[in-house]
């Protein structure tokens, strides 16, 4: 389907609670970082695709071209794509469709957030995603939402906190070990049952920090890509869906939408067999229940294995199908659509063996990549395979 | 396999970017090679402490934006619903599915809705949670009690979010069986919170 897009260069700034960077400056840093990588300048550059969330985070109206310069949009055409968490690995399918398409040879795909500006707390921006007439005059929380699909989950599988627990474990160790990870820490499932009640079932270790941060890719098409690299990382396939937004009408225990998106990119990337075809997943974890969640939409594993495997230690790094090598959001930290494209960057340096001491021993060669978000709705895939 | 990696290096000497003396004046090549040349991941933390002891220069702006809906034509009859003690749905003629909150189209069949029912103001708990922290990050001792209600009277898995009360925290459950406790007649507005909450039958 259209041309054959490659990723050709990655680069991320450190995800961190506060930082001094702007949001300007850190799209410059993540974005010179992934040009150098495969020794490309600005001008070799046809393109910029830019994500990023909420505008209320920053308090700048049209972040997109508040953002561009530092993103080396000057001159370029440019567009800022949005939707909520998905952000990230979505603006990876806007990069590959302006190359699929043979309109733009080279392109840089780039995510930028920063969370810590708004005051006091950076969760009371999320207020305004609910709807104004019917849920706002209740006073809701962002958390509600994640501690309502979380119980339903756990619910309707019997699962105990303890199993699902172990995502927050796996991926916070897996973090250790990322020079970028925000608060690298080991942590037990003792730890987790023991910290903060937030919004039970949800207790503060089974949620992902509020960071700052940027990712860059550089995206060309096939030709450009074998020129720049010998070790250039093909974008198989790129779904995304959407749920309806009366989200108390869904069925919560289930992410349909996740599934839809994964359908339409297996089909592009001729996965037929994703528990087999698949060597290592980037799910969205922003939630540990979320990973959970998403790799049963993923079609990873039948609906309401996803805990028995991690259980099993299958998605360990060292396991059959690793999850969230990275160490994810929830151990790398989560600027929203800097997060989501995290994902996709670590699979690129996962497929190419650059991943350091995170790297996969068994040689993966084809991985997916997933976020979730907009009003608890939307799924974005990606697949990428060498 | 070695064979391979040769030959992609020697076509990589022959054939050049399109704008090679820019290219070549940048050597790194990949990430190993920028480890070599100690290319560092950016980024400067900051902690809270450095923003409250003045550490660092900040500029402070408090928004006051202020917005004022209008209701919209299904929401809006739907709260004068509310406003009489009732809740009230629509129901495809299509799909036949009876939905809460009410719409004027439905998203599936994509067709007009004008079938207005009346559903039950009582409902089974899909879903709560115990929170102890409010919309702002405040901390709250007694836990706020938000749930998915399924409302009587509409299709199977059709709910509305709202909040439980008169009910000790550590019984609710899901599939609890709840009624919705109104505000008296007077005090009702036309708003979601003309039902205060909802409270265990």
């Amino acid at each position: 389907m259209g041309n054959r897009v490659a990723i050709v260069g990655a680069g991320m700034t450190k995800f961190v609670r506060r930082a001094q960077e702007t949001g300007k400056e850190l799209c410059y840093e993540a974005a010179k970082m992934a040009l150098d990588s495969c020794d490309m300048t600005l001008d070799q550059i046809d393109a910029v695709a830019l994500g990023t969330a909420p505008d209320t985070f920053d308090g700048v109206h049209m972040k997109g071209e508040y953002l561009s310069d530092g993103a080396g949009a000057f001159g370029k055409p440019y567009m800022r794509s949005y939707v909520g968490g998905g952000t990230g690995v979505f603006s990876v399918a806007q990069g590959w469709y302006h190359i699929a398409s043979g309109l733009i040879d080279t392109c840089i795909v780039i995510c930028e957030e920063k969370m810590s500006s708004y005051r006091p707390h950076p969760q009371a921006a999320f207020m305004t995603i609910f709807d104004h007439t019917t849920e706002r005059p209740l006073k809701p929380n962002l958390l509600w939402i994640f501690a309502l699909e979380m119980n339903r989950y756990m619910n309707t599988y019997g699962l105990r906190k303890e199993d699902i627990a172990l995502v927050a474990v796996k991926n916070k160790n897996n973090a250790l070990d990322n020079p970028c990870a925000q608060i690298p820490k080991a942590v037990t499932v003792d730890d987790i049952l023991k910290s903060e009640v937030l919004a039970w079932p949800v207790q503060r270790l089974d949620v992902s920090p509020v960071s700052d941060g940027a990712v860059a890719l550089i995206l060309t098409n096939e030709t450009i890509a074998r020129r720049v690299t010998n070790k250039p990382v093909w974008i198989e396939g790129v779904g995304w869906s959407l749920e309806t937004s009366y989200w108390t009408d869904r069925d919560l225990c289930y992410p349909r939408y996740v599934e839809e998106a994964a359908r339409m990119a297996y089909k592009m990337a001729s996965v037929t067999d994703p528990r087999h075809q698949i060597h290592v997943a980037e799910p969205y974890d922003p939630f540990d229940y979320k990973e959970l969640h998403h790799m049963e939409g993923l079609m990873l594993c039948g609906k309401g294995e996803a805990p028995q495997m991690t259980v099993d230690g299958i998605t360990q790094r060292d396991g059959e199908l690793p999850t969230c090598p990275s160490g994810g959001l929830l151990g790398v930290g989560n600027p929203i659509a800097a997060a989501g494209l995290m994902k996709v960057a670590e699979l690129f340096w996962q497929l190419r063996g650059e991943a350091g001491k995170r790297q996969i021993a068994r040689k993966p060669k084809r991985g997916v990549a997933q976020a979730w978000g907009d009003l608890m709705q939307v799924g974005t895939v990606v697949v990428v395979g060498i | 396999m070695l064979k391979k990696v040769k030959k992609v290096k020697t076509t990589k000497t022959k054939k050049t970017l399109r704008r090679t003396s820019k290219a070549t004046q940048n050597p790194i090549m990949n990430l190993n090679k920028a480890k070599e040349l100690n290319l560092q991941f950016q980024g400067t933390g900051l902690s809270s402490d450095d923003f409250k002891k003045g550490k660092v220069c900040t500029t402070h702006w408090l928004g006051d934006t202020k917005y004022a809906w209008d209701r919209g034509i299904a929401i809006g009859k739907y709260l004068e619903g509310l406003k009489q003690g009732k809740i009230l749905g629509v129901e495809c003629h299509k799909c036949g599915r009876k939905m809460v909150p009410p719409r004027i189209f439905c998203e599936w069949c994509f067709k007009p809705i004008d079938n207005w029912i009346e559903l039950l103001d009582t409902g089974t708990v899909n879903t709560f949670s115990l929170c102890y922290v409010t919309w702002d990050m405040e901390r709250v001792k007694e836990p706020l009690l938000p749930a998915v209600i399924e409302i009587d009277g509409a299709s199977k898995g059709m709910g509305i979010m709202h909040l439980l009360g008169e009910v000790d925290p550590k019984k609710i459950h899901v599939g609890m069986r709840v009624k919705a406790v109104w505000k008296p007649e007077k005090e009702r507005e036309g708003a979601i919170t003309d039902i205060k909450y909802w409270k265990p039958i």
